[in-house]
């Protein structure tokens, strides 16, 4: 069986903390110098440019978007959503619409939340403060991402921020989630015991980002099904290997 | 000063009972797990607004006293349930954690 790169966590310039140079058509160029098969598109409680990274990539040819949304819990965990099409994407959109608090943005202070199209032509604003949290405790927000199709996966669960340990203190054994991510500082073999399958992700706010952390996955074509039956450990589809790690002084 | 004398005098609710007959050795305010992980010991009282199943872990993992549930938020029942398995004191207060902890630190506990 062939083996595909997968990087399953990349932000658009809709994050406000990502670069303004991360336009889809950045994105997927980036995805596909780096050869990176399978492009997770996953920005904070928003998912607007992920119909512009679709068309992007499949322009581009090679670069296949899994459509995605980092959800914030209400304890300030971040989890991946990820999904089979953009449309069970967004049913899990209003519920994190009506599930986000009221808050406006301000661009000033904490960034531009662009809305682009696969040109990357602005088209406009989210106004909504998407750095917030949500009110839905993780629990929840995984039986919603579960609930209208999508996989949940517990996000950069080695890092000092916005994850299970540093928010909740460890990470319960499965099946609280579907899978979890390693960021590239992380050796993803400490993380077997705990039952579910680890997944290394850039997290990209900048296209020189994308890619610098990835999976690699047997699948007989890069496609979310075949990418989920390789998370499942099903249908001989594995994770065979992953970008290198990182070795940071302590 | 033991749980039970805590409860009456800083006027907190009883969610789970555990042994309430424990001696307080002091207290600690932080809504981060892996920081109240660090930085909590035996006998502590733990105040906070985290409600997930995890908190009863750290409490167990460092023998804390009691975990105090600030501004009235309620625990999810998986949580409570896993408390009354491991015998942890749960406590509530309607009050938010810097009441709580005033409350506390006029009643002799110190950090
Ligand atoms: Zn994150
Ligand atoms: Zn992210």
């Amino acid at each position: 069986m062939p083996v595909f790169r997968a990087d399953l966590h990349v932000h658009t310039v809709l994050s406000p903390c990502g670069d303004m140079e991360q336009s889809p058509r950045a994105v997927v160029k980036a995805a596909k110098n780096k050869g990176i098969t399978l492009l997770g598109i996953a920005d904070h409680n928003a998912s607007e440019n992920v119909p512009a990274c679709v068309e992007a990539a499949r322009r581009a040819g090679s670069v296949t978007v899994i459509p995605a949304v980092e959800v914030a819990s209400v304890e300030e965990v971040h989890i991946l959503g990820l999904f089979p099409n953009p449309a069970d994407l967004g049913a899990m959109q209003g519920k994190i619409h009506q599930r986000l608090g009221d808050d406006k943005n301000v661009p000033e202070k904490f960034g531009y939340q662009v809305i682009v199209d696969h040109r990357d032509n602005v088209l406009g604003f989210n106004d909504r403060f998407l750095l917030a949290a949500t009110d839905m405790d993780v629990d929840t927000a995984v039986r919603y991402i579960r609930e209208y199709g999508g996989f949940a996966v517990a996000a950069h669960v080695d890092r000092p921020a916005f994850s299970m340990t540093s928010q909740l203190g460890f990470v319960p054994p499965a099946p609280t989630f579907d899978a979890i991510e390693v960021s590239r500082f992380a050796d993803p073999g400490e993380y077997v015991d705990l039952g579910y399958a680890v997944i290394r992700s850039s997290d990209a706010h900048l296209p020189g980002e994308v890619g610098a952390a990835y999976t690699e996955l047997e699948l007989e074509e890069p496609t979310y099904d075949e990418l989920i039956m390789a998370l499942r450990g099903e249908g001989g589809r594995k994770v065979v290997g992953y970008s290198p790690t990182i070795k940071v002084m302590a | 000063m033991k749980v039970k004398d805590l409860v009456k005098k800083a006027d907190l609710s009883v969610l789970v009972e555990g042994d309430l007959d424990v001696d307080v050795e002091g207290a600690y305010v932080s809504d981060l797990l892996s920081d109240v992980m660090a930085n909590t010991e035996a006998g502590g009282v733990w105040i906070t607004i985290q409600t997930h199943t995890n908190i009863v872990a750290i409490a167990t993992l460092n023998e804390l006293a009691a975990i105090v549930i600030s501004s009235g938020k309620e625990p999810a029942d998986e949580t409570l349930e896993r408390a009354r398995e491991e015998g942890v004191n749960v406590l509530g207060s309607a009050d938010p954690s810097f009441e709580v902890a005033g409350k506390l630190y006029k009643l002799g506990i110190k950090g």
